[in-house]
């Protein structure tokens, strides 16, 4: 493909996708390892009512308004859960259950109780987000790259899941040594003076920036799918975090390339006419990439059980 | 004060309890209604090896995790030399149950040491030669030098407890407070750590221990503190460690036969 056809068509949309998943997918290492990797799926399903809710009060589809709605409602769902978990004296699995099915039926029903018609926003794109779509319009090729104003024709899904992306990156980075501690021996931890209970809450929002992010441009599927799928055959692949980490992004960037291109192409190849949703294929590849390490990874038996002796 | 302290069996010297290396006072924890810990105080002295033992359930673990702020008791204080334990932290390594953690975490046994240089390294100080040269001869101690490099999982259950004790050793702290370190492990790695406790006395630092093994209690500690949700008796083995106290803190649980059997195992 040339340059003219690849820069406008798909360059932009590979790229959000990317962004997507490693964004989603660095934070769900630990949450993996906390047994929290369904608060991505939560918190995906939970920003629906907190969209729909600000476009009801704003009446138009904007980014700033529906981020606050989303980031709204993760947070009373986050407040939710903990209230149902401790009240209830229940596991925190089962009260994020309950808090995320209550809320995205909720979502749904507001969705087609109000008059969205109008605009874009339906269940069909909060699932599958909107990928295909995120062209740019106003490049003529590779040198567009270089081009300021072909640059501020650029579709704002970019820039924003890009600084979502940085911003994943650098709490990863920094706070490196009291997640990975934290996660490993919590009461150790607190005895060094690391305050858990607030990184964990700052694990927990930053989960809900990436998934918030990446939701407004690619729809919660690949958002549940990249908060699992990637750090979970990493897992597999090795018995260190800082490699496991460094396999979650590369399956991350697998999964998102190879989805884009078998949506686009694959179902011509096969003589079909149409092609599929991206989000879909992204989230499909990532799930067999996560098959094919639990067939073949090698470091997939548990060795945790602790032997006496 | 001093003659409360001697009445307490505590050797007192110039180590009242405003310079103890734990002084606890009034601790109540509770995690529901009933109090799982009520209205303790605990004197420890310096450079002594302090036993803590009770039956299932008697709070021994609570009270080592109250002392550490790990659970936040309802009412009482913790002084960890005379000060509040938030200004201490690096006098204090801890060593908790090895049944608390998820061995199946992606690490290495080298990493494990190292997170006990926590409080050096900080959030972004590299690792450097010094540091990787402290966590090996960490682990020579415990005698698991060669096991650097292996994941944590594939430890049997006695190297796993000789990593955090490790872990506790690079912390190179003055209190090791240890929470149940000889629950299900072989002989060999006892006998290592009780050497390892040992030498650690011997350098003059204070070890608490969370025990279990009655048998081992005048063999291996110089004081005993029982605990059965209340504070039941304190003070030098010889002392404290009598029939009377430990029928008052078992129960009906410990037959009358065993007690006087550990009783005269003392005299």
């Amino acid at each position: 493909m040339s340059g003219e056809e690849f820069v406008p068509l798909s360059l932009t949309p590979l790229l959000i996708g990317i962004f997507a998943a490693i964004a989603c997918a660095l934070p769900g290492n630990f949450l993996l390892l906390r047994r929290q990797a369904l608060i991505g799926d939560a918190i995906s399903h939970v920003v629906l009512p907190g969209i729909v809710v600000a476009f009801l009060a704003t009446g138009m589809i904007a980014a700033w308004p529906m981020m606050l709605g989303a980031a709204g409602a993760a947070v009373v769902a986050v407040i939710l859960i903990e209230a149902i978990r401790r009240l209830g004296k229940i596991e925190p699995g089962a009260a994020m259950g309950v808090v995320f099915t209550a809320m995205f039926a909720g979502g749904v029903l507001l969705l087609e109780q109000s008059d969205t018609s109008s605009v874009h926003l339906d269940v069909e794109h909060a699932l599958f987000g909107n990928l295909e779509s995120l062209i740019w319009l106003d490049a003529i090729g590779w040198s567009s790259l270089w081009d300021i104003k072909a640059l501020r024709g650029l579709p704002v899904e970019l820039p924003r899941i890009a600084i979502a992306l940085v911003g994943v990156s650098l709490f990863t980075i920094v706070f490196w040594r009291p997640l990975k501690l934290s996660t490993f021996d919590e009461g150790f931890a607190q005895t060094l003076g690391i305050r858990t209970n607030l990184l964990g809450l700052a694990l927990v929002i930053t989960a809900a920036i990436a998934a918030v992010a990446a939701f407004d441009a690619v729809g919660s599927i690949i958002v549940i799918a990249m908060f699992i799928c990637p750090p979970a055959a990493a897992r597999l692949m090795t018995n260190r975090l800082e490699h496991q980490i460094g396999w979650s992004v590369v399956f991350a960037i697998i999964s998102a390339v190879l989805g884009y291109v078998l949506a686009g192409y694959g179902p011509l190849w096969l003589g079909a006419q149409n092609a599929v949703s991206a989000a879909g294929m992204i989230a499909t590849v990532s799930g067999l990439i996560l098959t094919l390490t639990a067939f073949f990874g090698p470091c997939r038996t548990r060795i945790g059980a602790p032997v006496e002796g | 004060m001093l003659e409360l302290a001697s009445k307490q069996g505590i050797s007192t010297g110039n180590d009242g309890p405003e310079n103890s290396p734990l002084t606890i006072r009034g601790l109540t924890v509770s995690y529901g209604q009933k109090p799982a810990v009520f209205s303790v105080d605990m004197t420890v002295q310096t450079g002594a090896m302090t036993a803590i033992i009770g039956p299932n359930g008697a709070g021994k673990s609570t009270l080592l995790k109250a002392a550490l702020g790990i659970v936040k008791p309802l009412s009482g204080q913790v002084q960890v030399f005379g000060k509040p334990l938030a200004a201490q932290r690096h006098r204090v390594a801890y060593v908790p149950q090895r049944a608390s953690i998820d061995w199946d975490f992606p690490t290495r046994v080298i990493d494990v040491v190292l997170m006990g240089l926590y409080r050096e390294l900080g959030l972004l100080r590299r690792v450097q030669a010094r540091h990787r040269q402290l966590a090996g001869d960490c682990l020579d101690r415990v005698g698991m030098r060669e096991f650097g490099d292996r994941q944590i999982g594939q430890l049997s259950g006695g190297q796993q407890q000789r990593v955090f004790l490790a872990r506790a050793l690079a912390q190179e702290a003055d209190l090791y407070l240890l929470d149940e370190p000889f629950a299900g492990v072989d002989a060999a790695t006892e006998k290592a750590i009780i050497e390892v406790l040992k030498s650690l006395r011997e350098a003059g630092k204070t070890v608490v221990v969370v025990h279990h093994d009655l048998a081992t209690i005048a063999e291996y500690f110089d004081n005993v503190f029982l605990i059965n949700t209340r504070k039941v008796a304190e003070g030098t083995v010889a002392e404290a460690f009598s029939a009377d106290n430990l029928q008052a803190t078992y129960g009906g649980r410990l037959a009358t036969s065993q007690v006087d059997q550990l009783a005269r195992n003392i005299s």
